[in-house]
């Protein structure tokens, strides 16, 4: 690749990433939705992408802007899925947690190990 | 005053968020993460060539939700947070905020009850239903093959 | 003895004779920086925990109004306070140190002038000869109480409130010496709820109930708003204050002259992450003992209204969707003349 191919991919990035976040941001804005509720409804709308197919033309324009987000880990569960599910029913039923282990995995793993380690901060005004 | 006249007063008073500050700094943080990540892709895919790109992809992952979790240990991403909204609560550096900060709030109830127990108490809703659509839709397309529709 | 509806006149020369105030550090950055007995330097003050912080901070509070009041725990007879904190542990924790009746209250942020009315009360119908009035709130242990972990990543909403750290404590006595204020009369609220049901609008739910007690004052003493230098609200920030001057004026109470509200007074114009100002159980309390009691042993005000409200919500009812119910209590303070 030349290096105004990455600027261009990295500018793509930037734009979609960007883009998906003024959406959440919206959300908040207009609902007061609280953080939980706005990642439950990213996580199934990437899911939901996935499952239509329509998350893999994203993602080849945008890359990590959008498998970054957790739309891409609801992409990630159910593209595992579909997967297991050419192998079988144990397969369907079992496939979007594989796909999700590493990053369940580590979420688990350095939260317990930063909880022993640092302790929280109080805010300033 | 009746109740309800008294709802739509508030409603109309309340002060509202400044749209176009939020939403910019949303779209900035947001967009500088994602090139954070595509940054931690094209590093590993030089030092990993062999890598095929799932494996990197997972990798990412991992390393992302590191660095979330880890700006969360030194108290810097409630700062980041406090400007940025959702363009710092959707990508999956936000997930790892919101296991690592109730694990870290808690700690100080015991590893059991506190660490442990209440982890999950903010991400744990993303987490059930990420896996259950992901076992809906992988029965779905387990049926659609039955029936012989090409996936 | 009961004047009016819901109000008590402190016939007997009730009066406050010390005060201690403990804040913290960004209250210490605040209007009334100077005020305050101590400024902590950190919220943390060498405890391990948050709630082992507002606890220390309530027994030092109690401490320091007894040095300087003189008094011993065999001369107090009773002691009075509340937190926000669930089953109100920074008080009841507090006060198994000393050897005193332990009367614990719970209004959330109301509790001061709650605390303040059942001792004035007491002390006034004769059954003790004084009392201490404490209550503390700590930003952390509210934060993680009522809303999420300190170190998650959110905005806060422009309608919201930062919680006081802080622990103010009273000496109530009966006492002819006529060079400190005296209580006068208290009104007690009744519970209001006018079907808000956003808890990151605090002002709003509270409003209500402050323009009612207010207005229940007046009438039952058969006052005007001008009687009073000041009427101070409790906690309901800057965005309550509009809703609450609107109210009476809904009414026909102007009290546009008079009306102020402590959580909109304690913290300075650069502290913008306070949003609407502040709020919890220390906040009317570190306000009123620091500030408007020594401006009051000056001179610089005669006739106080103190209104602390209180906001009576839980997390659990929250979820389960309902409204958020809220009490204000008035106390009137004076000096004699």
């Amino acid at each position: 690749m030349m290096w105004w191919e990455y600027l261009l991919k990295y500018f793509q990035v930037f734009l979609v990433g960007g883009v998906i976040c003024i959406l959440g941001q919206i959300l908040i804005n207009k609902t007061k939705m609280t953080s939980a509720r706005i990642l439950v409804l990213f996580l199934l709308i990437g899911v939901l992408l996935e499952a239509v197919g329509l998350f893999k033309y994203i993602e080849q324009f945008g890359h990590a802007g959008i498998t970054v987000q957790i739309v891409g880990f609801g992409s990630t569960l159910a593209k595992s899925a579909i997967e297991g599910a050419k192998e079988g029913f144990l397969g369907a039923v079992t496939g979007g947690m594989r796909g999700a282990a590493g990053g369940l995995t580590a979420a688990i793993v350095f939260g317990f190990i930063f909880s022993l380690v640092f302790k929280s901060h109080s805010k300033k005004l | 005053m009746e109740k309800k006249e008294y709802q739509e007063y508030i409603s109309k008073t309340t002060p509202k968020t400044n749209e176009l500050k939020t939403i910019l700094t949303a779209f900035v943080v947001g967009g500088c993460i994602s090139i954070v990540a595509e940054g931690v892709k094209d590093i590993l895919t030089l030092i990993f060539p062999s890598f095929d790109v799932k494996s990197i992809a997972s990798l990412t992952t991992i390393i992302m939700i590191f660095l979330g979790g880890f700006f969360t240990a030194l108290g810097l991403y409630d700062k980041l947070g406090y400007y940025a909204g959702a363009g710092s609560v959707l990508p999956i550096t936000g997930f790892a905020n919101s296991v690592v900060s109730p694990a870290m709030e808690y700690n100080k109830e015991g590893i059991v009850f506190g660490v442990m127990a209440k982890m999950f108490t903010i991400a744990g809703p993303v987490i059930v239903t990420g896996i259950s659509a992901s076992v809906l839709v992988g029965i779905i397309y387990y049926l659609l093959g039955l029936m012989g529709v090409a996936i | 003895m009961k004047v009016g509806k819901e109000s008590f006149k402190i016939e007997s020369d009730v009066r406050i004779t010390s005060t201690y105030t403990i804040a913290g550090p960004m209250e210490g950055n605040g209007n009334f920086g100077s005020y305050y007995d101590i400024v902590l330097e950190n919220d943390e003050w060498g405890c391990d925990s948050h709630e082992k912080c507002e606890t220390k901070m309530h027994k030092e509070a109690i401490k320091g109004v007894m040095e300087k009041a003189k008094a011993t725990d065999e001369s107090v007879d009773m002691l009075f306070g509340g937190d926000l904190l669930n089953q109100i542990i920074a008080t009841s924790y507090s006060a198994r140190d000393f050897d005193i009746s332990y009367v614990g209250l719970y209004g959330a942020c109301s509790t001061f002038g709650l605390s303040l009315a059942v001792g004035a009360m007491l002390i006034g119908g004769n059954y003790i000869r004084n009392g201490i009035v404490c209550t503390s709130s700590h930003y952390a242990t509210a934060e993680r109480q009522y809303r999420y972990p300190l170190e998650l990543g959110t905005q806060p909403t422009p309608s919201s409130q930062w919680t006081v750290t802080g622990a103010g404590a009273s000496f109530l006595e009966a006492s002819s010496d006529r060079t400190y204020p005296k209580i006068t009369g208290v009104t007690i609220g009744r519970v209001i709820d006018m079907g808000i049901n956003d808890a990151n609008n605090m002002g709003a739910a509270m409003a209500p109930s402050c323009a009612d007690t207010i207005m229940q004052h007046l009438s039952d003493f058969g006052r005007d708003a001008e009687y009073y230098d000041m009427i101070i609200s409790g906690d309901l920030g800057k965005y309550g204050r509009q809703v609450l001057h609107y109210l009476c004026k809904q009414n026909g109470y102007e009290l546009a002259n008079v009306l102020n509200d402590a959580g909109a007074m304690i913290y300075n114009n650069s502290q913008k992450k306070s949003v609407q100002g502040g709020s919890g159980a220390g906040c009317s309390s570190i306000v009123f003992n620091s500030y408007f009691y020594k401006e009051m042993m000056r001179g610089n005000f005669k006739k106080i209204l103190l209104v602390p409200t209180g906001a009576l919500l839980s997390k659990i009812e929250t979820l389960q969707g309902e409204t958020i119910p809220a009490v204000s209590h008035a106390i009137a303070i004076e000096m004699d003349d």
